[in-house]
């Protein structure tokens, strides 16, 4: 009975996206366009739902002594001094985002250089992880190996230096077989998506109210 | 002489990731959670001034609150998904949050049909003038067959999944060598970075 209400705005929010789009006159397309700003505020207020339970979590670990309690000190003190700068730069140079202020001082020194490095060490553990998978045990697994490496040594100079028809497989690859059965992948995923929110729509699908 | 501390501090922090390459370790553990930390931070100061700032706040300012009076229902339902934090008035929040799957699932079944089914089915049926268009035909049909589970994959569905399976290995090993070349490219940023900007040995 309690799920009734909630179910009802789901169901009639998204009949008024679906009008939306199919009947692009007012009053349909703006409703629609007042939805979606609404729906980033109310995601706003989310992101602080997000950042309580991460610093709850951290919080506790440092009250509790538990293994590993001064790397989410480290977590909480860098979390309040980004934020702090934040803060201090908005005041300051009326957005937090001005190049000139701290906040993007620590952005660009601070996170950009942190988020490159974990990304680019992937590229280890995938080389990593292509000499275990790479084996030419089945047919299959023969056209993964050889796409892969077509495709890898087609992209850089050296390949072209080698045999000047490899940029020319490997971009085949790419926009033929390849373009090919991401496109059956995809198709496949779209309907399986319609097919969940419709579920979601009509209420079959609930799991969101938990 | 703030560019060069700056310098020095992301070199430190880019050796400490890259320290996980021996083992985990306490400088990993370090950056790590600094990542986590300042990106957090990060994301709430761009949610202030690029969502409930502009959209919120500076519309009440510049034309009052009377001309913008509708903004009242987000801020409230914005409030009502707070309850969560209190366990006995938690089911207010499934007011916002049906709504917010409301929205997304009106967009997803709108985006899939306009942005992705009938753009995909439109650039697959196209008139037969090439090879290539009837590898991707087959290829398209096979894949598909492949993802039909409410039969055995026996007879022509067999040999088709089985045909289907050689082009998703193919994607596969594309997709994989791009995502390869995509990262060493980062790797040679990042070397760069520590060769030239730091140590300007190159």
């Amino acid at each position: 009975m309690h799920t009734i209400i909630p179910l009802a705005i789901t169901f009639f929010t998204s009949l008024l996206i679906i009008m939306g789009f199919f009947i692009p006159r007012a009053p349909f397309s703006d409703i629609q366009q007042t939805m979606l700003v609404w729906v980033l505020i109310i995601s706003g207020f989310a992101a602080l739902l997000g950042v309580d339970s991460l610093l709850r979590q951290h919080i506790k670990k440092i009250t509790t002594r538990s293994e590993g309690w001064a790397y989410s000190l480290v977590l909480i003190l860098t979390f309040f001094i980004v934020f702090g700068l934040g803060v201090f730069s908005g005041v300051r140079y009326g957005t937090a985002f001005s190049l000139a202020s701290s906040f993007m001082y620590a952005y660009t020194y601070g996170i950009i250089p942190l988020q490159a490095t974990m990304f680019s060490l992937l590229a280890f553990f995938i080389t990593s992880a292509a000499y275990r998978a790479f084996k030419a045990r089945s047919i299959d697994a023969t056209f993964l190996l050889v796409a892969a490496a077509l495709v890898i040594i087609g992209r850089v100079p050296i390949g072209g230096m080698l045999w000047s028809k490899l940029p020319v497989i490997a971009d085949w690859i790419l926009d033929w077989p390849s373009m090919t059965a991401r496109r059956g992948i995809l198709l496949g995923i779209t309907l399986g998506v319609i097919g969940t929110s419709l579920r979601i729509m009509v209420g079959i699908e609930r799991s969101y109210l938990r | 002489m703030g560019t060069v501390v700056g310098t020095w501090i992301a070199a430190f922090l880019t050796l400490c990731i890259f320290s996980f390459l021996y083992r985990d370790n306490p400088f990993y553990r370090f950056a790590e959670h600094t990542f986590v930390g300042s990106s957090v931070a990060y994301l709430l100061i761009q949610t202030w001034y690029f969502t409930i700032y502009p959209k919120l706040v500076l519309p009440v300012l510049k034309e009052g609150f009377t001309q913008n009076y509708l903004l009242l229902i987000p801020t409230i339902l914005g409030i009502m998904i707070l309850t969560r934090w209190f366990p006995n008035l938690r089911r207010i929040s499934w007011i916002p949050i049906s709504f917010t799957v409301g929205v997304g699932v009106g967009l997803a079944i709108t985006g899939s049909i306009q942005g992705i089914l009938i753009p995909q089915l439109k650039a697959t049926i196209v008139p037969i003038d090439s090879w290539n268009i009837v590898i991707m035909i087959i290829g398209v049909v096979t894949t598909i067959s492949y993802f039909y589970f409410s039969a055995e994959h026996k007879g022509i569905l067999g040999v088709s999944a089985k045909v289907g399976t050689i082009f998703i290995m193919i994607f596969f090993g594309a997709t994989f060598g791009y995502t390869v070349m995509a990262r060493i490219s980062l790797l040679i940023g990042r070397m760069h970075f520590l060769l030239h900007n730091w140590l300007h040995l190159i």
